[in-house]
């Protein structure tokens, strides 16, 4: 083994000192040669004769100094770098080929290695967190909904009653009002068990978590801050845990600084969190109501060597249980277990491996560009290949030779391209944040650069073979003969079949974005059943309670609203709580009148609540089909009210007149008399409300809802106001008319409800900009492929048109047999794209809207477009060729 | 050339040339090239050029030292000789070649058995 070793180094050792050893050879074979002519001339030779059969004997000094290293160094290393000094040389001869190929495979490798890096850092990479694969996250599961969110007195018992998992964790979204530093604020922040940090694996890095103890109703109120708070209000200084923070009025107690690396994405969790206090010290009497969810949801960690099926049927026992112990809250409900990373990225991954095949076929095309540009140029250097051949080059070191070339071009375009994706991907995913998960752990590692070298070097091999493996088997003596003329019909051909195959992969992209195009047309049109146009949305939220008691909170909401109409511009204004549209929904189960009241909560109907002032009809202009909407009459001292929409008047009522009928509202614990019927809005967004399982709606006034549950929203309201101008502007003189009010209020989370409109088709929108892009560049690359072609076919049968000419040929002869033969690269490239865009995009029809992955308008559309492109292309070229002047073109051999 | 020549074996030529400077001492390339030729009685087919792959294999292995020295007829040569190592090797392959000949004879020996199955 050592002696293998030793003879390596050796070997490596020559490899680097082999000039000298060259030199070295030299002198000993002069020496050698001229020991042999002088013991011919003793031998009585003539000089000439002594010194012709020493170089016989010797046999070829070549051949010798060849084998010599071969025995000494490395041979295929020397092959190779002698490649690669060629390579190199050819490709600065010909800067412009060599810019244009590099360039081109840029673009496509730079556009794959961008989405790699994306594919990279959401579907590959593991989650940020030690033994991530354990970690599960937790839902409910009812009839309406196979992801819910889960009671709390639920999750205790869960908790309390699992086999599987080391720990549970509930968490769920709340924002705090900040004062007593600066300027009132509003906080993110999150509700989160004693356990979920440990869960995560995340330590403070100041401080502690918190503890079992304080996790219970009656713990000191204690809270955790984020690196980015400690920093904005306590200079991150350490003694941080010695001070205190008052959120909504009450002083709550710093114990400990979460690390800004800390990253958390599941359900109702906010990500961008400044804050967070334990779930279990909230006593809001609603979050105690086991029929009740209030959003909150679930982590867990595996025990080790238990598996997601063990803990399902696990959780199913523990689920079971409570339904028998509590059927009115829990019969027909169960738990829902999912691996957190595939409850992550599971919806967005079809999106990205759509995209990635796109990609990919981005990368061919520009393979295949490549492969043309070197076809073309090889044919120029048939004769080279054919002297080398003669010389006693073997084909396979002429293929070695070109692939070379082709591998150093790969790699120049793939150093080239993963700049252009190291700036591509910033922008893109600046530009659409939202449509992505874990869009922060993009990030360009080890993995991404692998991916590039091997995309580059296959890029390589791929458009490399084709045009190697015709010149090494190209006939020498015809090409000798020929003047380097030879063989050209049968390029034609290849160049043909790879445009070709470019343009059907063109045409494919191009559908594929035309169909996102063409859904998100669809979906634009999509009537939401409200008018989003100058409506804007935010919430008003107070450190102290609005008002005292529940009379008195009503009394301030209303001057709330009267303020905020006063504002000039303001047209309408209505405060909204419950659902609020396609950004979180509220049910209420309820029974109606002449019904006996059911045993169980599952066997309740169900309707999405909205409670609302008189004008929100006004603001949303929501229709009113019959009879009226809640008004200002409607209050606590008058009978109970509802207002209903279509769905619900047509699903729970069908031909009959719900107006005057009476509904049971369980959990709000109130009879309403339904007295009127508004449109129906489009609460689960524009694509999926007409699938989604809950599609009536009702609408509470304001002032009726019962007094126990006025504390719900006497912090906290979200408020919708309609505008004559551009509502974003009117917020500052909104902001200071509230403020007029009451000064603690803060507002927060203001957008305009067209942005939630967009936001809600953000993903699809990625989806369709990004295939926009990765088609347009197909087409580019697949037009300046048929370009290149079209050129390289005239240049070539220059003098045949010529001729053509000279015996009487009009130009628009010459213009249609040019483009004829385009056109007949383009209708093959046309049928191959159509059969296989029909195979393709199959695989995009959950991404579609209103259209069919075999649209047919799309599909013509996309036609069209291609052959014009095309066409226009190989126009230029066909006008050269009929501007040729037989005279020139004849004299020219 | 001479048609009726032996091509030389794969690893006879280094056997060849550890045993030339074995028994001849110190030789510069073309000596030992002349050497195996007469020995051989010119019946090997040898490029003297291939003698020099040959060396700095042994070279690599150890088998043979070389040093730059004045030949016969006043030139720089580069000398070779055989190291302990070559010797060691040499012995071992010496006797390996001569039981492969050996059992190579006995083979080729081997009475005709036509007729008798």
């Amino acid at each position: 083994m050592s002696g293998w070793l030793r003879q390596s180094l050796q070997r490596c050792g020559s490899f680097l000192r082999r000039e000298l050893l060259d030199q070295d050879l030299d002198a000993e074979m002069g020496a050698h040669l001229e020991s042999a002519v002088a013991e011919n001339l003793k031998h009585g030779m003539s000089p000439y004769e002594a010194r012709r059969q020493a170089l016989i004997q010797f046999g070829g000094t070549q051949h010798a100094k060849e084998n010599h290293r071969d025995a000494r160094g490395i041979p295929t290393l020397e092959l190779i770098f002698q490649d690669l000094r060629f390579a190199l040389r050819m490709l600065r001869k010909n800067p412009g080929f060599s810019a244009i190929a590099i360039l081109t495979l840029a673009l496509g490798i730079g556009a794959n290695t961008a989405l790699f890096s994306i594919v990279n850092g959401v579907l590959l990479n593991p989650l940020p967190y030690p033994q991530p694969d354990r970690l599960v996250a937790i839902y409910g599961h009812t009839q309406e909904f196979k992801t819910s969110s889960i009671s709390y007195p639920n999750f205790l018992d869960w908790q309390r009653d699992n086999n599987s998992f080391t720990a549970l964790a509930a968490f769920r979204g709340e924002d705090f009002n900040l004062t007593g530093m600066g300027d009132a604020e509003r906080l993110t922040g999150n509700m989160v068990s004693a356990t979920f940090f440990s869960i995560l694996g995340v330590k403070p890095s100041v401080g502690r978590t918190f503890t079992e103890s304080e996790d219970q109703v009656g713990g000191a109120p204690v809270a955790l801050i984020s690196e980015g708070l400690w920093k904005r209000k306590f200079s991150g200084s350490p003694d941080v845990v010695t001070k205190s923070i008052t959120l909504n009025g009450t002083l709550y107690s710093i114990v400990g600084v979460i690390p800004g690396s800390f990253h958390y994405q599941q359900g109702n969790f906010q990500t961008k969190s400044d804050l967070y206090v334990p779930i279990g010290q909230w006593n809001e009497p609603l979050f105690r109501d086991r029929r009740a969810a209030m959003g909150t949801n679930a982590v867990g960690r595996l025990k080790p060597g238990v598996t997601l099926v063990q803990a399902t049927s696990d959780m199913d026992r523990a689920a079971a249980h409570l339904s028998e112990v509590y059927p009115d809250a829990d019969k027909d409900s169960g738990i829902t277990l999912m691996a957190l990373k595939e409850n992550l990225v599971g919806d967005i991954r079809p999106f990205l491996l759509v995209l990635l095949a796109a990609v990919g076929f981005v990368l061919l095309i520009a393979c295949a560009n490549v492969a043309n540009l070197l076809l073309a140029r090889s044919t120029g250097r048939n004769r080279e290949f054919a002297i080398r051949t003669a010389l006693g080059a073997s084909p396979g070191r002429v293929v070695r030779q070109l692939l070379t070339e082709s591998i150093v071009l790969a790699l120049a375009g793939g150093a080239l391209g993963a700049l252009l994706a190291m700036w591509g991907t910033q922008y893109a995913i600046k530009m659409l944040p939202e449509a992505l998960p874990r869009a922060e752990e993009i990030h360009f590692d080890g993995r991404v650069f692998l991916f590039t070298l091997v995309a580059s070097l296959l890029a390589g091999v791929v458009f490399g073979l084709a045009p190697a493996y015709k010149s090494a088997r190209s006939e020498i003596r015809e090409s000798l003969k020929e003047g380097g003329r030879g063989g050209s019909a049968a390029r034609h051909r290849t160049q043909s079949v790879f445009v070709a195959v470019e343009m059907a992969l063109a045409l494919v992209l191009l559908v594929g974005a035309g169909l996102m195009i063409r859904t998100l047309t669809k979906l634009w049109s999509v009537d939401p059943g409200f008018d989003a146009h100058n409506v804007v949305t935010f919430n008003i939220a107070s450190a102290q309670p609005m008002g005292a008691t529940p009379p008195a909170t009503r009394v301030a909401l209303q001057q709330l609203h009267d303020a905020i109409s006063a504002v000039p511009g303001v047209q309408n204004v209505s405060l909204t709580m419950g659902s609020s549209l396609m950004n979180g929904d509220s049910e209420l189960p309820f029974w109606l009148e002449g019904e006996a009241k059911p045993a169980a909560q599952s066997d309740m109907k169900t309707a999405l609540f909205y409670i609302e002032q008189p004008e929100y009809l006004n603001v949303m202009k929501i229709p009113l089909k019959r009879g009226r909407f809640v008004t200002a009459t409607d209050n606590e001292n008058s009978p109970a009210v509802m207002v209903i929409d279509e769905r619900f008047a047509k699903r729970y009522f069908g031909d009959k007149d719900p107006i005057g009928t009476h509904v049971n509202l369980s959990i709000l614990n109130m009879t309403v008399e339904i007295v009127g019927i508004v449109g129906h809005v489009k609460q689960w967004g524009l694509d999926s409300d007409d699938t989604a399982t809950i599609q009536a709606q009702c609408y509470l006034p304001v002032p009726q809802i019962p007094d126990a549950f006025v504390p719900l929203f006497n912090r906290s309201v979200n408020v919708v106001v309609r505008t004559s101008a551009a509502p974003l502007g009117a917020m500052d003189s909104i902001r200071h008319a509230v403020q007029q009010v009451n000064s603690q209020i803060v507002v927060s989370g203001t957008a305009t409800l067209s942005s939630v409109i967009s936001d809600s088709l953000a993903a699809k929108r990625f989806v369709m900009v990004l295939l926009g892009i990765f088609a347009a560049l197909a087409l580019l690359l697949s037009s300046i492929g048929i370009y290149g072609v079209i050129s390289y076919v005239v240049g070539q049968r220059t003098q045949e048109i010529g001729i053509r000419m000279a015996l009487g040929a009009e130009r628009s002869n010459v213009l249609r047999m040019v483009l004829g033969q385009a056109g007949k690269m383009v209708i093959l490239g046309v049928v191959i794209g159509i059969l296989a865009a029909l195979a393709f995009t199959r695989l995009m029809a959950s991404m579609l809207f209103g259209v069919s992955p075999w649209d047919p308008v799309t599909l013509l559309g996309v036609v069209v477009v291609l052959s014009l492109v095309s066409l226009l292309a190989c126009y230029i070229p066909a006008r050269r060729a009929t501007r040729v002047d037989p005279m020139i073109a004849l004299r020219y051999e | 050339m001479d048609d009726s020549k032996l091509d030389l074996l794969q690893g006879t030529l280094d056997l060849m040339v550890l045993q030339t400077l074995v028994t001849m001492g110190p030789l510069h390339g073309y000596g030992i090239a002349r050497r195996i030729e007469q020995v051989s009685g010119n019946e090997v087919l040898l490029n003297q050029g291939t003698i020099y792959a040959s060396l700095v294999r042994l070279q690599q292995r150890r088998w043979i030292a070389a040093e730059w020295g004045i030949s016969d007829n006043n030139r720089k040569a580069k000398f070779y000789s055989i190291t302990k190592r070559g010797r060691k090797q040499l012995t071992q392959d010496a006797a390996y070649w001569q039981r492969l000949s050996c059992v190579m004879n006995r083979v080729l020996a081997m009475p005709s058995q036509e007729g008798k199955s």
